[in-house]
């Protein structure tokens, strides 16, 4: 269990009066640290540069990831990085209407996405697609929802990932009554229970339904992973928006765990969450993970973030790639060498072009998709309203009987 | 589909009892229960103390803890797990206390309840049930007597149903709870203890569909349309009118969306006249869409315009004057006259 800091009163000159006053150029620099460096509280098992940590707490999380499975990790990364790179392009080409770019949070999705086990439920936000690529749904089914063909058509119980939730916070209740019906059905208690994780941004937490999510899952113990992505902006709204604390430490109030790891750290993403899921699935839920991460563009490709955010901090966490230090760690420890990196970008980029391929050659939905499933019973109404539209439509000539 | 309600026959104890729309529900909800373990309820007070109107009264003790959730005090929590519930496989029933309350759960409502078999091209069934007590003339302080219905009836993937008298009140509980649909029960609060409507109710038989509208009484001279507590209402001013010769039927909507309106289409084929009642401001209500739907299929028929009998476009007042508020027998036949005079 990890063992958050006592809180203390803030120091004189630090408290809400001291804030309103125009920030001196510590205070800048300080702000600056805050928002690219997770404190002394960060648990990270793999430096910037790819060197090993040791952790008493969470290496025996991890015993089982060989030089083979830390290479796994690395493909996952590259895979999804380079899927989400074209998607992000194919957006700009105007084959989307809209992409969520996940670049510089690949860490914690895959290392928090391979934590989980068959048995276990995702309830994802709109920016897992690390995450759903670690639950073995094919990239090119999100598609549908960015080229605007769907809602997101996965099949939610065989991959264990709920559709996308887009109303910020929802989910988490959503995952919180599922967690509490596995407790009910007597699904946790042991080495094999059944867990579920609930993924939500920094802005997310300051949404009524997450402090919900947080009383409900706390008075009824349910196996629940909260695995807040804090990817330092909710839009142009940086994490002091959102909080006066680091959000990891909000847990204590609730009467549960909460966790800080790197969220750039794809070892200690895998451990931190493997570890809260054991808690979850023995009994002992719900844990709340922080995972400290950047959002390396923008929030979606509606947003400019150079109005409102300094490119000194982009370079910072350059410098903290997830991918880069993996690389470098495997490379020095003799795990991978330059043709396996070769082949892996090149395997990436034939992902990206039948990614590409795919999306182009997606049907149109039909027009009577309009009216299908809006309720699981048959409604006359709407029946006589499709038949009305249809009937309407087919009094249209065809280009070929002009 | 789910299973369909099934009746009671087998059981020793009389079939038929004389109930109270509250007591109805309380054994509506008892039934369900009974007949699927996955049906839970959930809502603030409604273990221990039964509700605030007493209506889940008995539940937890019979049912336990885990079946009927005394939960944290908060509607979206209520709703947004009962979401997640019912993804797991569950039959939630969220009980909330009051109408005015609901707001802070109508994002889950309106966001996930209703959308998710939707989104999912029907991969995900949400069976939920959401029990609102509603409307005045209970004497309350602010936000407890509003009729917000419409606001739910708007939204595609919900259905929205009243009942209106203790049989309904016992079937049409275990109905909405039995439909794969997410459903809003609205409850007619002021008449869940009314002696006057104390009725049988015949546990054996079996139920007429949910989503249909029933007339409650036939007459020749113009046709009242209402649901929930303005159908007693109504057939109170039906019985004046008989007195002055006049002879009103009454149609009981029951089901608001779908709305079901081939028996008041019918009717006003026959009566040329229809006077829609209800406790819910007019503006953009399901009165409102009553009076298009009948305009567009009734036209040639109709011998004078619909007329609304409704709320006010207030806020609810405060109760002192609710009476003034409040569809009452003598504004209905007001209605009445001015429809005949036409």
């Amino acid at each position: 269990m990890s063992s958050p800091e006592q809180w203390t009163h803030p120091e004189p000159g630090e408290g809400p009066a001291a804030r309103a006053a125009q920030p001196s150029p510590e205070q800048v620099i300080a702000g600056l640290r805050a928002t690219t460096e997770g404190g002394a509280e960060l648990t990270q098992l793999l430096t910037p540069e790819g060197e090993r940590v040791a952790s008493p707490q969470f290496d025996r999380y991890v015993a089982d990831i060989d030089g083979e499975a830390l290479r796994g990790l690395y493909r996952d990364m590259v895979l999804v990085r380079r899927a989400d790179r074209e998607a992000n392009a194919m957006q700009r080409q105007g084959q989307l209407g809209i992409w969520v770019p996940l670049l510089g949070q690949e860490a914690a999705q895959i290392g928090s996405g391979r934590a989980l086990r068959k048995q276990d439920m995702a309830f994802p936000s709109y920016r897992e697609h690390g995450v759903a690529y670690a639950r073995g749904i094919d990239f090119r089914e999100l598609m549908g929802i960015f080229r605007c063909t769907d809602h997101g058509n996965w099949d939610f119980k065989a991959h264990g990932f709920h559709p996308y939730t887009i109303v910020i916070g929802n989910q988490v209740l959503n995952a919180t009554g599922y967690a509490m019906g596995q407790k009910f059905e007597g699904k946790v208690g042991d080495e094999d229970g059944e867990a579920t994780i609930v993924y939500f941004g920094d802005g997310a937490t300051s949404q009524g339904d997450v402090h919900e999510g947080f009383v409900w899952s706390a008075v009824y113990d349910a196996p629940l992973v909260f695995f807040c992505q804090n990817n330092q902006w909710a839009i142009s709204e940086p994490t002091e928006r959102q909080s006066r604390l680091p959000l990891y430490q909000r847990a204590r109030g609730y009467g549960f765990p909460g966790i800080r790891v790197d969220g750039n750290d794809v070892l200690a993403c895998l451990a931190v969450t493997r570890w809260a899921l054991d808690e979850c699935r023995h009994g002992n839920g719900p844990v709340l993970i922080e995972a400290f991460t950047y959002r390396m563009d923008a929030h979606t490709t509606t947003d400019d973030p150079t109005r409102y955010r300094l490119s000194d901090e982009l370079e910072a966490w350059k410098l903290k790639d997830p991918i880069e230090r993996v690389r470098a760690y495997l490379a020095r420890n003799g795990h991978a060498d330059q043709p396996y990196f070769d082949r892996i970008q090149a395997e990436a980029d034939q992902f990206a072009a039948d990614l590409r391929e795919f999306t182009f050659n997606m049907p149109e939905p039909p027009p009577e998709r309009v009216f299908a499933n809006v309720y699981a019973e048959p409604s006359a109404a709407l029946d006589a309203q499709r038949e009305e539209y249809l009937a309407y439509l087919s009094g249209f000539a065809t280009a070929g009987e002009r | 589909m789910a299973a369909p309600v099934k009746s009671r026959q087998d059981e020793s104890v009389s079939a038929v009892q004389t109930l109270t729309i509250g007591k109805a529900l309380n054994l509506g909800l008892r039934a369900a229960m009974e007949a699927d373990d996955k049906v839970l309820i959930l809502g603030e007070d409604v273990g221990k103390l039964g509700g605030v109107f007493r209506i889940t009264d008995g539940l937890q003790k019979d049912f336990g803890e885990q079946r009927v959730l005394d939960t944290p005090l908060a509607e979206s929590g209520i709703i947004g797990t009962a979401v997640g519930l019912a993804v797991r496989g569950f039959r939630p029933v969220c009980e909330i206390q009051f109408e005015g309350f609901i707001f802070p759960g109508f994002d889950q409502i309106s966001s996930q309840l209703a959308k998710l078999h939707y989104r999912t091209q029907g991969r995900i069934k949400v069976p939920v049930v959401v029990r609102v007590p509603y409307g005045g003339g209970i004497g309350a302080v602010e936000h407890h007597s509003e009729s917000p219905e419409s606001l739910f009836a708007h939204i595609p993937g919900l259905k929205v149903v009243s009942c209106s008298n203790p049989a309904d009140a016992y079937w049409m509980i275990q109905q909405a709870i039995a439909s794969d649909d997410p459903v809003l029960f609205f409850e007619p609060k002021r008449l869940y203890h009314n002696g006057q409507l104390k009725s049988e109710v015949d546990t054996s038989t079996t139920p007429g569909p949910l989503f249909a509208s029933r007339v409650l009484r036939e007459g020749t001279d113009a046709t009242l349309v209402a649901y929930g507590p303005s159908v007693k209402v109504c057939l109170d001013a039906a019985a004046a009118a008989q007195e002055e010769g006049r002879s009103l039927e009454v149609i009981d909507l029951r089901t608001l969306s779908p709305l079901d309106l081939g028996p008041v289409f019918e009717s006003v084929r026959r009566t040329g006249r229809l006077i829609s009642v209800s406790e819910a401001s007019a503006e953009s209500s399901i009165s409102s869409e009553i009076a298009a739907r009948v305009q567009q299929e009734c036209f040639y028929s109709l011998e004078a315009p619909v007329l609304r009998v409704t709320g006010f476009d207030t806020p609810y007042p405060p109760s002192k004057l609710e009476e003034h508020f409040l569809p009452d027998l003598d504004r209905v036949l007001h209605a009445v006259d001015r429809s005949l005079g036409w």
